[in-house]
Formats: structure tokens, C-alpha cells, sequence
């Protein structure tokens, strides 16, 4: 047998001690995740809730600041994102299936869309940056509702900024799934480490799928 | 050490005595001794301001403090007792000592999150109380904006950020009692068998699963807005200041039956024992959690009828609030059925109780004037306010919270407190606490308006009858802190069931051991089966 | 009510009276519930006192009947006290039409009153007993809240925005005025008085406050002198409209949005005209913010109002 599969053979049980077993643990994962992204809806359903009533208060000045934003890149890091939610899915059925290799490149495959995402993400804050959009001693726009162009703009920076922390944070543990991958920790039976990160990090896509159209679309045309 | 405490048998406590254990530790059982330990210390930091602000207030001229000390004095007070307190004293102690037990399980689904739940209380207290040595701040505990975000001169950002991280340490708690009851239950532990003090834990932590990121999200903006100057609710800058409020009382309304519903799932529990007997309508006290906790979020507009908010939007939440009012009448209605020939001992956990009963009924009924539109005009933001929310706070909650700690202690530290003495303290708690409060609304209706650090002298008389009260109430709260240690190496030794009681938890030894049950048992009866029905014997 | 001791203070407005038997009706609902409760709680930790530990007493599980009345009684009741606050509310919050109108600016920590007739009070609110009195308030600063216990009504006081509050005195006298919302260290010294005075007295104390300008005159001038005039002529031929008649009047915006010209619109529009422009005008309008005072923005408004009340009389 090949040494390091050798050394698996002896790996003890995923189980942790509180379980009766492998399936109420399973379950226990799963409901744990659901409930935490439920938190993480409430969390930028806040912040969502607010800028939606201040979109409608400074239609005029939100639009002018939607405008100031690059629909391309936009467009192509929601194109990224949903792509690394497929590859994401391809990962975790792989796992199901004890295919450590297709695991290991979905999920690094995933690990490199998402820093894409995040590249471009720098991209636009750093030509906002340059327009001298950023709110505070940056800001600066010709506009007799400059004010709420940089309400707008802190809106922008507080939403994506959230939402790209929680992309790097999931970059982090799709680092963590790839260490353990690479063990073969994974397993048919024991698999649900992978599942439980791929719903959140199709959570953090559905969140974009939100934000995207609410900064780009629906405020370029209020 | 490990001779005073449960030195019979090998149990939680003296497994391992040895720092690195305790704080490494992933047993829910000493993960409540934790909280137990940092939640007691923020109830005396509490205590103390409250206790200076009482002082203050014996005079009409401020005697005691300037302006700025007193306003910083009563904010940190409300800080101190509601995030770093009431919020996760029975939850973070009591219920993640006893939450496993009762449904027969080893441990919470999370032992680790459990954890790291504390890790984070700890920092984000460690930040307020940086915040309260760096001199404070003084925007009340409700940080309303403008003030909050642009004329106040002290420590807002560090403190909105202390609530922030400790708000984690909330959710996490919530998250893991949710998964636990849902898929940890001992087999026959069906959801129609759980303690009340179960369900109220559920409920419990619906709210704190869904309320706490708004908190979460509005403090950041806070402190986004103060040290960016972004216009997001500074109309001088665009924003709305009205638009803080909604979103602060989106959280703080719900906040109050996360620091409520627990304690009343203490009184269920205290109720059956000391009652003998079956909680009277069992279905419909666990429902009335529920409804609670539902109801609970649609009526934050209730704290802002004279804000400028929409008169129709007041009468929407004028009609919830009193909807909501109704499960909580239900439960005090049924647990009175429950004393109903029934067999009703003294011991000090029943006298907290009864205590509950009374002082959270008068609370209670005071939140009706406030969801009154007409009347809630006259009192909101006057010394009413305050007393009402004292009598569900500490009459309420605070009693639940004492009553679980007397019921508890032989179970968790194997030993027998001094009954006489905890008699006496919650005699002398109770009318402690009245005195102190009940001035409170007559000052209320007569205008005295809150955080007033000075007054018109016509008020003094209430003013200092509460005061005397205080003092009262904290010897009250010093008998008991001083014979409880005093029972860690003194106390008899309890044994498993010192109370007679029904419940999983009772039917290990005490203190448990680490993994709780030897095997897991086996669920075959009702809640509180002291004795079968007239249908079941027949 | 004698109880030979204050539980409510004096009653000094219409609404006084209405709102105290409100609380009365709420303080004997409560007394009762909160009276059957004790004594039912107390009479049956008496009467089951456990007299031996071997007691095991038959539960009762539950009875329906009685979980359906505790419930559908309190319900009603308490449908009974929303009902009834929530008139009195509409009614505390529905000033009459020819109430006297009182400008407040609060700012931490003093109260700026500004009379119609242009006297200007710190602190002090003179008022004709038998009157309605209307008050629009804004804050310079934080949120503050205008408070008199003895007409038992109180409204938050907004930076950013206008709220009101009204009330009618009945009895001459001095009240507390407070501030009830913590606005900072001196929050409670914003403290102040109330004046109601005989319709006399007050015409005197009127008249002998010397000629002061009414604040609609005064905002004439500013009106001249900010350079409002310049465009917004009366005959609308300028490049801004005419705002006679203008107030409380529907216009129509570039957006197709349709708002009514108030106080918190002209306001707004004021500090910052580039946000609400009108419908067929160019939106050339430079902001005052910055360059007018809460105290000034009233009374600029108060000289539109007049306008609009100048051209009904001039129909009629």
C-alpha cells in the first residue's frame, strides 16, 4: 500500500464524542450552517433594509453614484462568483463520492475564482479611489448632491467591503477544506465539512446576486 | 480545591483541576462556571454604578457627581447589566449547564463554539470595560444618533464595538442551543416531553439568532458614522436620525424577551417542583414562548411614539404590543393554576418565584400603559419607563435568575446552601426592590423625565424613598453572593435529588460528571410526572 | 381625585383631564388583575402548604375552557385600551385649524421660542390661557424632546426635520417645561417654564415686549436680502416659480413625484435644492445650507406661509 495511505488506515473516526453517531452529527453540521447563514441574512438584510429606504429618500444622487460605477466589472464578477458556486457544487458532490482528486481541483479551482472576484473587487475600489469617490477626506464630486452621492458611496464601500470579507473569510476555509482534502480526511462517509462550506459559499454568492443589481442596476435607474 | 468540592465521586469539577482545563475546556458544565464567574463580576460593576447613581440622586442638585460623570454613570449601567448581564446570565449559565441534561444529551452540539462563545463575551467585555477606564461614555445605552454620532465627546466607537463582538458571543450561544434540541434529544424525549425551561431556551434563542446581527449592523454604522463622517443618520449630512432609532429598536425591543423568557422557563421549572405537579396547560406555556418571540419583533415602533414617527405606524404597534402582552398573561395565569392543590413547599427557589409572579405581573401590566398611544405620550421617557423595565428586569428577571442559581446550586457544586439565610435574602430582596422601584412610576406620572442627573425639588421625597430602597436591595444581593461561597466549602453535600424533582438532570449525581449520563437514558414519561393522572391510574 | 398626595400633577390643558382618566382606567384594570393574582398566589401557597413530604398531589394537565377565557377576557380589555389611547392619541396629535403658531428651536441646552407676534423667549413659553397653541420645532443639534407634564403632552424635537405639538391651557399658571430626551451633559438643565396668562396679561406682555418683528416680516427681509426675490418673482416670469400661494399646495417634481409644499419641504429644499426640484425648472438653484440658521429657516418659511395666506385673503 502507498505509505501516506497507509497512514490513513489509521486515522480515528471522525465521530465526535457528544454524538451517538455519524448521521446526527451530519445533521447537527448542516442545521448549524443553516442557522448561522439565517444570522448572515438578518446581518446584511440590515444594511440592505437601510440602504433601500435611503435609495428611495436621494433617488437622484444614488443614481448619479450608480452611474459612477463599472457595470463591466460588475458584470464579470457576477459571472465569476456563480462560476465558483458551480465549481463549488462540483466539489462537494465530489467529496460525496470519495473522488479526492476532482475534490482537490474544484476546490481549488473555487479558490482561485474567488480571488478573482477579490482582484477585481480591488480593481474598482482602487479606480474609486483614484475618482475620488472614497467617503471621508477622499471624497470629492462637482454635484449639487454631492452630500448623498457620498452617502451612496458609503453604502457601496460598507456592502461590497462586507461582502468581500466574508468571500476572503471563505477563501480561508475552502484553505482549510484543501489541507484536509489533501489528508484524504474525506471520505462517503464522512464528507459534510465540504457540504456545510459549500452553503456558504453559495450563501455569499446569493448575497452578491442581491447586491449586484440593489448598486449597479436598480440605483443607476431610480 | 479539590477536596471542597465534590470530593465523593469524580465529577466535572475535580476531573482535572488545573487552569489550562478550565480554560481549554469544551464540557458545557464549566463553560457555564465561566460565565457564571464573568457574568457575576459584571453584575457588581452594574451594581456599583447603579448604587452611584442612587446616591446621586438623593439630592435634587447633583451632589455627588458633575453632569458628565452621572451621564457616563447611567449609560455604563445600562450597558454593563443588558449586554454584559441580563442577556446571557440564565442562558450562558443556566442553560448551557442544564440544557444537555434535560434532554439527555452529553453535551451541546458545539462544544467548541460553546467555547469560543465565551472567548468572545470576554473580549468584547474587556473592550467596554477599556472603554469605562478610558472615561467612559455617555450617549445612554440606546446610542442615539445624532448625539451618539457626532456631539458626543466620549468613547463611543470602542464601547459600539465591545456590544458588537459581545453580540457574536449571543449568537453563537443561540446557534447551538437551536441545533442541540432539535438533534440531540435522548431517545422518547419528544418536543411534547421537554422541559419548559427547554422550550423557553428555543425560543430564546430564535431571537437571539435573528435579532443580534441588527444590533450588530446598526452599532457598526455607528461607529462607521462617527469616525468617517458619512451622512447615514446625521441630517446634517443627508441621513436619518429617526432611521437609527428603527433600526436600534429592530434588536433592543427583542433583546428584552431574549432577558426574559429565560428566566420565566426558570419559574415553569421551579413552579412544578415546589408545586408538585404538572405545569397547568403545559401546551400552551411552551406556545406562549413561541408567540412571544414571534410577536416580539413587530412591535419595536412602541418606543417611538413621540419620536416623529407616523401616527398610523403608532397604532399598528400600539395593537401589536398588546397583543403581545396576551401569552405572557397565559403563562402567569397557568403557572397560579399549577399551585392549585398542589402541595407547595417554602425552600427559597418557590419564594423566587412567587416573587417572579408578582413583580413581573405588575411589570407586565405597566407595558400596557406604554403600548396606551394616549397615555404612553404622558410617561415615555419619564421615571415609569424605568421603573417598568426594573420590575421585568430585576423583579422579573433577575428573581428567575436567583431562584434558578438557589434551585441549581446543589447540582452544580454538590452542595447545600444555608436555607434560612437564602429565605432572609429573598425577603429582604423583595422589599428591597419594591422600595426602590415603586416610587418610580408615582415620579413617573408626576413628570420626573430620565437621566436626569438634577431635578426639580418637589421630586426629592420619591427620590429618596428609592433610594433607601437600593441600599436594601444591595444587602439583599450580598447575602446571597457571601453563603453561596460560603456552601462551596462548607455546605453539606447534596446529594442527586435534593428537591424531589422530576427532570433528567436530577437523576445523576451531584455535581455530574463530565459526560453527564453514564448511558444514555431512555424517555418514557411526561414533563413533571410526580403523579399520574386520574386517567392514566384508571 | 384626593388622595392627599400627588399622584398625577396638576391638570393645566383640554387634554389634561382625558389623559389622566385614561391611566385611572389602566391603574384599576391593573390593580384588579395584579390584586387577584397576588391573593390567589398567596392563598394557595397557604392553603396546599405541603404538609408531608410523601404528598403527591393529582395534576390537573390543563382545562381548555379556561385557557380560552384568560386569554379572550384580557384580549378584550386590552383591545378596550388600544382603542381608547388610540383616539386620545389622533386627538393629541390633530392640532386645530386656527391654532396660534409658536416656532421652537431647541440646540443643547436652551429652548429658542419664537412668538408670531416676533418676540423671542429663551427658555420661557408665554401663552393666552383658553387658546390652542401649535408649536413647529427643530433642533440645531442632537434630538430633544419638549415635555410639560401638566398638559401631559410631549413630542421629540428632530434635528433635520419639523415635528408639532399642540395644546390648549385652561388654568393660568407656571409649568415645567423639560427636555426628555438626553441630549448631553446639561440635558437636565434644559429645563423651562411655561407661562399661561389671562388673554389680557398676554396682550399686554405683547405689547409691552416692544415692536418686535413677527417672524413672517422678518423673514421678508432675509427673503431680499439671500437673494430669494431675485428669481422667485411674484409673477413667476423669474427663473424660479412664484411662491405665492405656493404652501401646503401639491407640486409636481422632475421625477413625476408629486409632494406638498410644507414646512419640511421648503425646508429641505432650501438647505438643498438640488435634491426636490420643481417640474419645468432648471435646477439652478445654490443651496443655503451652511448659510442659514434653524431661526432664520423659520421664519423665511413663516413669510411663504403669509404669502399663501395673503393671496386667500385677497380671493375672499
Amino acid at each position: 500500500m502507498h505509505p501516506r495511505r497507509r497512514k490513513l488506515a489509521s486515522i480515528d473516526s471522525p465521530l465526535q464524542h457528544h454524538f451517538v453517531g455519524l448521521e446526527q452529527q451530519h445533521e447537527a453540521s448542516t442545521l448549524g450552517m443553516w442557522v448561522f447563514l439565517v444570522t448572515e441574512i438578518m446581518f446584511f438584510g440590515g444594511l440592505f433594509t437601510l440602504f433601500t429606504v435611503y435609495v428611495t429618500i436621494h433617488a437622484e444622487a444614488f443614481a448619479e453614484g450608480s452611474k459612477h460605477l463599472d457595470l463591466l466589472l460588475g458584470s464579470v464578477n457576477t459571472a465569476v462568483l456563480i462560476g465558483s458556486s458551480f465549481t463549488m457544487a462540483m466539489a462537494v458532490k465530489s467529496a460525496q463520492l470519495g473522488q479526492r482528486k476532482p475534490l482537490l481541483g474544484f476546490l481549488v479551482l473555487t479558490m482561485f475564482l474567488g480571488c478573482v472576484f477579490i482582484g477585481i473587487k480591488g480593481i474598482e475600489y482602487t479606480h474609486k479611489f483614484e475618482q475620488h469617490l472614497v467617503p471621508g477626506r477622499n471624497f470629492h464630486l462637482d454635484s449639487p448632491v454631492a452630500q448623498n452621492v457620498q452617502l451612496f458611496f458609503s453604502f457601496y464601500f460598507a456592502m461590497t467591503g462586507l461582502h468581500a470579507l466574508h468571500m476572503v473569510i471563505g477563501v480561508g476555509v475552502l484553505t482549510w477544506l484543501l489541507v484536509h482534502s489533501w489528508h484524504g480526511r474525506f471520505s462517503p462517509t464522512y464528507f459534510w465539512p465540504v457540504e456545510v462550506s459549500g452553503l456558504y459559499w453559495h450563501f455569499v454568492d446569493i448575497v452578491w446576486i442581491f447586491l449586484f443589481p440593489l448598486l449597479y442596476l436598480v440605483a443607476r435607474h431610480a | 480545591m479539590s477536596t471542597a468540592l465534590g470530593d465523593r465521586h469524580e465529577n466535572y469539577l475535580n476531573v482535572d483541576s488545573s487552569v489550562k482545563s478550565w480554560l481549554l475546556t469544551t464540557d458545557h458544565k464549566r463553560i457555564a462556571i465561566l460565565y457564571l464567574l464573568a457574568a457575576t463580576l459584571f453584575f457588581l460593576v452594574g451594581s456599583v454604578f447603579a448604587g452611584l447613581i442612587r446616591l446621586n440622586l438623593m439630592t435634587p442638585y447633583g451632589d455627588l457627581v458633575q453632569a458628565e460623570t452621572y451621564n457616563k454613570l447611567f449609560t455604563m449601567h445600562g450597558i454593563t447589566m443588558i449586554f454584559f448581564f441580563l442577556i446571557p446570565s440564565i442562558p450562558a449559565v443556566l442553560g448551557n449547564f442544564l440544557i444537555p441534561m434535560m434532554i439527555g444529551a452529553k453535551d451541546v452540539a458545539f462544544p467548541r463554539l460553546n467555547l469560543l462563545s465565551w472567548y468572545v463575551y470576554i473580549l468584547g467585555g474587556t473592550f467596554t470595560l477599556v472603554a469605562a477606564t478610558l472615561g467612559g461614555v455617555d450617549t445612554g445605552w440606546t446610542f442615539y444618533a445624532p448625539y451618539s454620532t457626532v456631539y458626543a465627546n466620549t468613547n463611543v466607537i470602542v464601547t459600539a464595538l465591545g456590544i458588537f463582538i459581545t453580540g457574536f458571543s449571543s449568537i453563537l450561544t443561540g446557534l447551538n442551543f437551536i441545533v442541540t434540541i432539535h438533534k440531540l434529544r435522548a431517545p422518547g424525549m419528544k418536543w411534547s416531553r421537554l422541559p419548559l425551561f427547554v422550550w423557553a431556551h428555543y425560543a430564546t434563542s430564535l431571537i437571539m439568532v435573528l435579532g443580534t446581527p441588527v444590533i450588530a449592523i446598526t452599532l457598526l454604522l455607528v461607529a462607521l458614522e462617527r469616525g468617517l463622517h458619512l451622512g447615514i443618520f446625521d441630517p446634517a449630512l443627508g441621513g436619518d436620525p429617526i432611521l437609527f432609532q428603527d433600526l436600534f429598536w429592530f434588536y433592543s425591543h427583542p433583546a428584552v424577551y431574549i432577558m426574559i423568557l429565560p428566566s420565566m422557563g426558570v419559574v415553569s421549572e421551579l413552579i412544578a417542583c415546589f408545586s408538585r405537579k404538572r405545569i397547568f396547560g403545559y401546551e400552551f406555556v411552551a406556545a406562549s414562548s413561541l408567540a412571544i418571540a414571534i410577536l416580539g419583533f413587530l412591535v419595536w415602533g412602541h418606543h417611538m411614539f413621540v419620536s416623529g414617527q407616523s401616527v398610523y405606524a403608532g397604532m399598528v404597534f400600539s395593537l401589536l404590543s398588546f397583543l403581545v402582552a396576551i401569552p405572557s398573561a397565559i403563562k402567569v395565569f397557568n403557572w397560579t393554576a399549577t399551585m392549585y392543590k398542589g402541595s407547595i413547599a417554602y425552600d427559597a427557589p418557590m419564594l423566587y418565584a412567587m416573587g417572579f409572579i408578582g413583580l413581573f405581573t405588575i411589570g407586565g401590566l405597566t407595558g400596557l400603559f406604554l403600548a396606551t398611544l394616549g397615555a404612553d405620550v404622558h410617561v415615555h421617557d419619564t421615571y415609569f419607563v424605568i421603573a417598568h423595565f426594573h420590575y421585568i428586569m430585576v423583579g422579573g428577571a433577575m428573581m428567575g435568575y436567583l431562584g434558578g442559581i438557589h434551585f441549581w446550586w446543589p447540582k452544580m457544586s454538590g452542595r447545600l446552601y444555608p436555607e434560612a439565610w437564602s429565605r432572609a435574602a429573598g425577603l429582604i430582596l423583595f422589599v428591597g426592590f419594591n422600595l426602590t422601584f415603586f416610587p418610580q412610576f408615582i415620579l413617573g406620572f408626576l413628570g420626573m423625565p430620565r437621566r436626569y442627573h438634577v431635578y426639580p425639588p418637589e421630586f426629592q421625597v420619591l427620590n429618596v424613598m428609592s433610594s433607601a430602597g437600593a441600599t436594601i436591595l444591595g444587602v439583599g444581593y450580598l447575602i446571597p453572593l457571601i453563603y453561596l461561597l460560603w456552601s462551596l466549602r462548607y455546605g453539606p453535600p447534596a446529594g442527586p435529588n435534593p428537591w424531589g424533582a422530576k427532570g433528567l438532570e436530577w437523576e445523576t449525581p451531584s455535581p455530574p460528571p463530565t459526560q453527564n449520563f453514564e448511558k444514555t437514558p431512555i424517555v418514557t414519561e411526561e414533563a413533571y410526572a410526580y403523579a399520574p393522572t386520574e386517567a392514566e391510574v384508571g | 381625585m384626593s388622595l392627599g398626595f400627588p399622584l398625577f400633577p396638576e391638570q393645566a390643558s383640554t387634554i389634561a383631564g382625558q389623559v389622566d382618566m385614561l391611566l385611572l382606567f389602566l391603574i384599576g384594570v391593573s390593580a384588579i388583575f395584579a390584586g387577584s393574582i397576588f391573593l390567589m398566589v398567596i392563598l394557595f401557597a397557604i392553603k396546599y402548604r405541603r404538609r408531608s413530604e410523601k404528598e403527591r398531589p393529582r395534576p390537573i394537565l390543563g382545562n381548555l375552557s379556561l385557557e380560552i377565557i384568560w386569554t379572550v377576557i384580557p384580549l378584550g380589555l386590552a383591545l378596550i385600551m388600544f382603542a381608547w389611547g388610540a383616539w386620545l392619541y389622533f386627538a393629541i396629535n390633530s392640532p386645530p385649524a386656527d391654532a396660534m403658531e409658536v416656532f421652537v428651536v431647541a440646540k443643547q441646552w436652551m429652548w429658542k421660542i419664537q412668538q408670531p407676534s416676533g418676540m423671542r423667549e429663551i427658555n420661557e413659553l408665554h401663552v393666552p390661557v383658553d387658546r390652542p397653541v401649535k408649536l413647529t420645532m427643530t433642533s440645531e443639534d442632537t434630538i430633544h424632546s419638549f415635555f410639560v407634564p401638566e398638559f401631559r403632552v410631549k413630542k421629540d424635537v428632530v434635528p433635520g426635520r419639523y415635528t408639532t405639538v399642540w395644546f390648549q391651557a385652561t388654568k393660568p399658571g407656571e409649568y415645567h417645561l423639560f427636555c426628555t430626551q438626553y441630549c448631553g451633559t446639561n440635558h437636565a438643565n434644559m429645563i423651562g417654564r411655561i407661562v399661561v396668562m389671562t388673554p389680557e396679561a398676554y396682550g399686554a406682555w405683547v405689547r409691552g415686549g416692544g415692536a418686535a418683528e413677527s417672524p413672517a416680516v422678518a423673514g421678508a427681509r432675509l427673503f431680499q436680502r439671500s437673494g430669494c426675490a431675485g428669481c422667485h418673482l411674484p409673477d413667476g416670469k423669474g427663473p424660479a416659480p412664484s411662491l405665492v400661494g405656493v404652501f401646503g399646495k401639491p407640486v409636481t417634481l422632475t421625477t413625476k413625484q408629486t409632494v406638498i409644499a410644507d414646512e419640511a419641504y421648503l425646508r429641505e429644499h432650501i438647505l438643498t435644492p438640488g435634491s426636490k426640484v420643481v417640474a419645468g425648472y432648471p435646477p439652478i438653484m445654490p443651496p443655503f445650507k451652511g448659510l442659514l440658521s434653524e431661526d432664520q429657516l423659520v421664519q423665511i418659511i413663516a413669510y411663504i406661509k403669509s404669502l399663501a395666506a395673503e393671496q386667500k385673503a385677497k380671493a375672499e
